[in-house]
């Protein structure tokens, strides 16, 4: 694996850190892999693989209920990533943070309860057209059973958000949803400046940040937001947990999501009293091991530091904009705003009229691995007039050999089908 | 291995490019089914005319990768003109065909079969089989047959 190399003036030495994650050692095919799918699923180093090893060989117990050792000693684990994880996101009370399955999830929460509580004939809200279906239909969901409106910013020619409209969509809107960074075109949209206005306008703001917190620093209140989701497995923490960041003010306001363990401070007969927050959302066992893994994920990256891992990323965008316009010319389209500044490493394309299938499974043969679909962003694929992209991303494990990995497929690709 | 001339023979490729029966009918008389795979955004389309118990045209619309739109175009040019009879026990043979990877993943995949006397009515549809060794397209490749499932359904009740 020494040939690998780093981008001049990188800020990460990627190609030490590629060598703390197993998954990327393999062969596939008989090629060095280049994964290129990480706005999908990140890898995982081997301190986070081991820090859930860790715990179930150590102090595997449930939390919150024991006052044996063990049960001690995972619930300060437990509460003690809770806090990791909030001064990762700039948040400074750590009971705002609460652990959800994924992002999706925690979007669910934030429609079934305080949507629930909130929302009801007359009223609106605004979404944008960048979102992934999972601040899209939760909504939608919603909408069906409460009959309020749902309104739409739209986007420029470059699939950036069009905001030239946005007082108008915000006169009487109650929440305003957006993504931070879109899992499409990785275009990273002006939270700050959409929250300020929705402030103004008496809503909340619901940021899905799935793309954002693994790729950019973060911080809740420079965001402007008063809700945010991300997930754990794309920021090289495990699958099956997610975070919800909400404002200690409305989280106490709302209803609880789910019912069951954890979740109640006194169930009697004719109802229940709910617990305080953030565990008044948390009902049943929680995933402790995910919990550990993710903020052992968190760790790691504050080690790299945020800065860099999307001056990184950026640096990456430039140098694959540059490769495969220079090989590809107008055969190739980059979705999404040309600036790799205004972007998180996230790169959908197409190859002439190859369908993104077709592309995708040449690459494979490869050993590059990238996402081809409509990647649950339907209403944007609409914008795009496309059905389906092909999407390359890269985080802070990737190096230029894996761009020149995925030009040298594409070559192969174009000779087979154009 | 199975390698991508298993997947893309040059009559799949040939169809993609020059695809069959490309458009679309008034309905009625026809009917119109439609189908998606919602994991990739493939769309197919399938119009269909059935008079006295035969299909008398089909016409298919829709967009997708070259596996969808070839199975397709190629199912187009097997069906018209045949019964209706005859048009569901292709779309028999042909699913029987593409589910038959799983006896093959449990055993020696390297020698499975591929056009052989076990589909002697699938003609150049047997170009197809060997989707199967690329599990995650066969929806691909059966998309189009559950779509006329439909239409079939659609057409004569």
């Amino acid at each position: 694996m020494n040939d690998l190399r780093n981008l001049p003036g990188d800020p990460l030495d990627s190609v030490a850190i590629r060598a703390q994650f197993p998954v990327l050692q393999r062969e596939i095919k008989g090629h060095r892999m280049a994964f290129l799918d990480s706005a999908a699923s990140s890898q995982k180093p081997q301190r986070v693989i081991d820090s859930m090893s860790r715990f179930y060989e150590t102090i595997n117990a449930n939390v919150h209920r024991g006052v044996y050792e063990i049960s001690e000693q995972s619930t300060t684990a437990v509460e003690q990533a809770r806090r990791d994880i909030a001064r990762f996101i700039g948040a400074a009370d750590a009971a705002e943070v609460v652990f959800t399955k994924n992002a999706t999830e925690s979007l669910n929460l934030v429609a079934g309860s305080w949507g629930r509580a909130n929302l009801g004939p007359g009223d609106a809200i605004v979404l944008s057209m960048l979102e992934h279906h999972a601040n899209i239909v939760p909504w939608h969901m919603l909408a069906a059973e409460k009959g309020f409106e749902i309104r739409w910013i739209p986007l420029t020619d470059d699939a950036q958000l069009d905001l030239s409209s946005l007082d108008t969509l915000l006169d009487g809107a109650k929440l305003v949803g957006v993504t931070a960074a879109s899992n499409v075109t990785g275009t990273l949209t002006p939270v700050r400046r959409i929250a300020d206005a929705a402030h103004q306008a008496g809503a909340v703001v619901c940021v899905d940040a799935c793309q954002f917190v693994p790729h950019s620093r973060c911080d809740v209140e420079e965001l402007g937001a008063d809700f945010l989701a991300f997930s754990g497995h794309k920021m090289c923490g495990p699958t099956g947990i997610g975070v919800l960041w909400g404002r200690r003010t409305l989280l106490e306001e709302m209803p609880p999501f789910l019912g069951g363990g954890s979740m109640i401070r006194d169930v009697r007969l004719d109802g229940f009293t709910a617990n305080e927050i953030p565990h008044k959302f948390e009902a049943g066992t929680p995933p402790i091991a995910e919990i550990i893994g993710l903020g052992e994920a968190v760790a790691f990256l504050e080690e790299l530091g945020m800065d860099n891992v999307l001056a990184h990323e950026q640096a990456m965008s430039a140098y694959a904009f540059r490769t495969l316009t220079e090989r590809f010319g107008e055969r190739l389209t980059i979705h999404g705003p040309a600036e790799p500044g205004q972007r998180a490493g996230v790169m959908s394309f197409a190859l002439g009229d190859v369908h993104p299938h077709d592309v995708s499974q040449i690459l494979d043969e490869h050993g590059v691995a990238v996402r081809a679909g409509h990647h649950c962003a339907k209403p944007l694929m609409k914008e795009l007039g496309v059905g389906a992209t092909a999407r390359a991303s890269w985080y802070l494990y990737n190096t230029p050999d894996d761009v020149d990995a995925l030009a040298d497929a594409l070559d192969a690709t174009a000779e087979f089908f154009l | 291995m199975a390698g991508l001339e298993d997947l893309y023979r040059e009559i799949i490729l040939d169809h993609y490019r020059s695809p069959r029966h490309r458009g679309q009918l008034d309905t009625p008389p026809a009917v119109k089914a439609e189908g998606f795979n919602p994991l990739c955004g493939d769309e197919v389309v399938v119009y269909l005319a059935v008079d006295d118990g035969v299909v008398t045209d089909v016409a298919i619309d829709g967009q997708g990768c070259s596996i969808s739109q070839s199975s397709a175009s190629m199912m187009s040019a097997a069906i018209k003109g045949r019964s209706v009879d005859e048009v569901r026990a292709l779309v028999g043979s042909f699913k029987q065909m593409m589910s038959s990877h799983e006896t093959e993943l449990s055993g020696d995949d390297d020698d499975a079969p591929t056009e052989t006397a076990d589909s002697p009515d699938l003609g150049d549809l047997a170009a197809l089989q060997g989707v199967v060794k690329f599990p995650v397209r066969i929806k691909c490749a059966t998309l189009s047959w559950n779509t006329l499932v439909h239409a079939l359904d659609e057409a004569t009740a």
